[in-house]
């Protein structure tokens, strides 16, 4: 389910072992999210300074604020070479060294030696790194003939008692829903961006998958835990590749305005002396929000709403600004009408990531609760997982590895799994409750609109459960919320027709959006301490003592939420205060 | 400002086709996008169109806008220099409601042209070596994010749907000059036929309507050049 880079890594992995295959995508393949991702893969290749997959570990560790499952980022980061290598041998057209190799960049968080210096290890493709990891994955799925089923948006499980038993969807084309039997389901969904108001992320990054497990009573693990991305592009939340900064760029505040083009230090100078504008994207979302709020945002009101930062790319030269980081040029002069060679680029946090989402071992396997129970015949890989690889806070290009990586894995245990599953019965009518969904949204005679809820949502998440929270913001979020949950009970759509009901489409999406956005507000809530991207003004200090561990939320009624604990899993590394 | 948006529809239930108007107050830095989601939203949430990254690399939204096919996302209200805003399908295609069509022909003929690396030889250890010139030379046609604008822009295309058609031969275009790829003899079939590369009268519809900006008709100019000297 879902045609990015981990549905596709993984119906590959099947279609090389001859498994029939389907990819069921509510979008066309291609128009995936995975390609919307820029600056480059985080591998140790060590192909343009010495670099160990350990570091990797070490440094994706200490970026989760130590809440990632050191387990799975070993083995992550000692997958990725191989994963990458391989990636290159599908064809694809990795960005070169002069010797020839794959080229690789510095990117936010990732060090030398155990956090020394800033190391080249993101391999990258220019500025489209994720569009090449998508295309040559559908082209390798091309190759094994995988059926793709188009514009089929998945909207149920089906599930027999425990075991997972396939998934009902609806064709978008005739209105048709179909039910897909299946000995083993990957859920590769994506995340929930668009519960907030100014995101990076596609219109169609609604946490499907997430809300399809949870209203089955699979549990989400760390919802609290959003990356707010440093640099999108003013007002309209497009990203601005981290990349920008790899290469060398610098964010500037109101009083450092006549350094534009010096490529002198700007404030992160002073706030991560060692790795400054590439420091992990939580720390410098914060320090983003602070300059803003005491009033250095280049408007200078001091409004979080509207104050601005500069990212400044003048100083890099027409030549490395146009050859590595061509589209994100071109976006900056479409919609900004900037031009970066000579003018800084209006940026300000966007919604990004989620680091949470269904629990997963190290396989892919699907958890019914935080004591490792596995769902039979359910797997998910990629934003819409949490393994946990990115824990706190996820560092950049982990999200493109974290795809092909555990994509990779999730394919090779079903077709384990596959080899001793049977086909379940399918009992009674798995389509019925969407039937009556579908059915009550077109013809209950609802007067709420979508067009009324959702900004509502996305605003309040954005405020309230943004870069900042606090128990104050977090309660009016999730009450907001649960009334929001309440309206959507009355919601009715104009559009009667059964071809492409966009209109249609749009309104479930908003109900697996409250999903997300109630889950989020329960868990932040719920989390009293500041850990990576979760960071509370009435509880500022990281709290090892009580909370180093991952949140569990269990839907319990409506309305109504339950948590459960499970421990980090430390093998390597002890918890230290987080320095940069 | 001010703006006219003229919306074809189509409905497929009473297969009847009209254009309907809106007007509307809107921001000249707004994306043609915005506005239609703007009309969905507060006059007719019947309008159906297709949308998904809206920043230009997903390619959901392409369509013919005051005559020329664009990403609905990549142009500005400004840019179009015009109060008249005329939004259509792109051409060509079978229109299964309003602005949205059958894309399955289209990447069925993508997928005629073998676009996957057919490998010269097989995978060593670490990473097949590439130098930076040889990466250079399908460097612009790796770009492409398979949106339809060029194909549906042709008029060889509009003429003759069996004609394979400029957004398949810019993928062809990227595997037959990579260094790596070994298998042009799988598809120079493809690209010599009656329905291949010489259909292409470098008419440039397709140059013009790539929100890439690949240089398409050098590309395929590259093609017809590499298949007569490999026939």
């Amino acid at each position: 389910m879902g045609a990015g880079g981990a549905g596709l890594r993984c119906a590959l992995e099947l279609s090389q072992h001859n498994y029939s295959v389907a990819v069921l995508s509510k979008l066309f393949p291609v128009r995936s999210h995975t390609g919307a991702a820029q600056g480059g893969v985080g591998a140790a290749l060590g192909n343009e300074e010495p670099d160990s997959p350990e570091w990797h570990f070490f440094d994706t560790v200490k970026g989760s604020d130590y809440l990632g499952d050191q387990d799975a980022i070993e083995i992550m980061c000692e997958d990725a070479v191989e994963a990458i290598l391989e990636l290159e041998h599908f064809g694809l057209p990795f960005s070169r060294t002069p010797d020839g190799k794959i080229a690789q960049r510095p990117f936010g968080g990732h060090t030398k030696n155990f956090g020394e210096a800033p190391v080249k290890r993101a391999c990258y493709a220019a500025d489209r790194t994720g569009h090449m990891i998508l295309h040559t994955l559908f082209e390798q799925c091309v190759k094994n003939e995988v059926r793709f089923f188009n514009e089929f948006y998945v909207l149920d499980l089906i599930m027999d008692g425990d075991i997972c038993q396939g998934v009902v969807a609806y064709d978008l084309a005739t209105g048709d829903i179909h039910v897909f039997q299946a000995k083993a389901t990957m859920l590769a969904t994506g995340g929930h961006g668009r519960a907030f108001s100014v995101t990076s992320n596609a219109h169609t990054y609604t946490g499907d998958g997430m809300a399809i497990c949870f209203r089955r009573g699979i549990p989400m693990e760390d919802m609290e835990f959003v990356q707010f991305h440093p640099t999108g592009m003013r007002k309209l939340g497009i990203l601005i590749s981290e990349a920008a900064r790899g290469e060398g760029g610098i964010l500037r505040n109101r009083e450092d305005i006549e350094n534009i083009g010096s490529g002198k230090d700007g404030f992160m100078g002073a706030i991560a002396p060692t790795v400054k504008d590439l420091a992990p994207r939580d720390v410098i979302a914060r320090a983003m929000y602070n300059e803003i709020v005491e009033g250095r945002g280049i408007e200078g009101s001091g409004d979080t709403g509207s104050d601005y930062l500069y990212l400044d790319l003048v100083h890099l030269g027409a030549e490395i600004v146009n050859e590595r980081l061509p589209d994100i040029s071109h976006f900056a002069r479409t919609y900004l009408a900037v031009e970066p060679i000579k003018e800084p680029i209006p940026v300000q946090p966007t919604t990004h990531y989620a680091m949470g989402g269904i629990p997963t071992d190290i396989e892919g396997r699907v958890l019914w609760d935080a004591k490792n129970k596995v769902v039979p015949g359910l797997y998910a890989a990629g934003e819409v997982a949490c393994v946990s690889v990115h824990g706190a806070n996820r560092l950049g290009t982990n999200s493109l590895l974290d795809i092909v990586v555990f994509g990779r894995r999730g394919g090779k245990d079903m077709v384990r799994y596959l080899g001793e599953a049977e086909f379940g019965r399918i009992k009674g009518e798995p389509d019925e409750f969407l039937r009556g969904e579908i059915d009550r949204l077109q013809n209950g005679g609802g007067t709420e609109k979508v067009v009324d809820l959702r900004p509502e949502m996305q605003n309040v998440m954005m405020v309230n459960s943004g870069v900042f929270r606090s128990k104050d913001s977090l309660t009016k979020a999730r009450d907001t919320i649960l009334e929001l949950r309440q309206r959507y009970q009355k919601v009715g759509v104009q559009d009667k027709s059964a071809y492409f009901n966009t209109e249609l489409v749009e309104a479930i999406e908003l109900g697996f959006l409250l999903d997300s956005a109630w889950m989020i507000a329960e868990s932040a809530l719920h989390r009293t301490e500041s850990r990576g991207a979760h960071s509370r003004e009435d509880y500022p200090e990281r709290d090892d003592e009580k909370w180093l561990k991952h949140t569990f939320i269990h839907y319990e009624a409506d309305g109504k939420v339950k948590f459960a604990y499970k421990p980090v899993t430390i093998t390597k590394f002890q918890p230290k205060p987080r320095v940069y | 400002m001010q703006v006219t948006v003229e919306i074809f529809r189509y409905d497929p239930d009473t297969d009847k086709s009209r254009f309907d108007t809106f007007v509307k107050e809107v921001d000249p830095k707004d994306r043609v996008l915005d506005v239609m989601m703007a009309i969905k939203d507060e006059d007719d949430g019947t309008i159906a169109f297709r949308k998904s990254c809206a920043h230009g690399v997903c390619g959901s939204d392409a369509m013919e806008i005051n005559g020329l096919n664009r990403l609905a996302c990549q142009v500005l209200v400004q840019d179009l220099k015009s109060k008249r805003i005329r939004i259509q399908p792109i051409r060509g295609m079978k229109v299964l409601r309003d602005l949205v069509v059958d894309m399955e022909p289209f990447f069925a003929g993508l997928e005629s042209v073998k676009p996957f690396l057919i490998p010269k030889e097989p995978a060593p250890a670490a990473e097949r070596y590439q130098s930076i010139a040889d990466r250079a030379i399908f460097d612009d046609t790796t770009k492409c994010i398979m949106c339809g604008s060029c194909t549906t822009s042709c008029p060889s295309f509009w003429t003759n749907g069996a004609y394979v058609g400029p957004a398949a031969f810019v993928k062809a275009h990227r595997f037959i000059f990579d260094s790596r790829d070994g298998g042009n003899e799988f598809r120079l079939g493809i690209l010599d036929d009656k329905d291949g590369l010489w259909r292409c009268h470098s008419i440039f519809n397709c140059t013009d309507a790539c929100p890439r900006e690949i240089h398409i008709t050098k590309a395929i100019g590259d093609l017809k050049r590499y298949t007569v000297v490999h026939r």
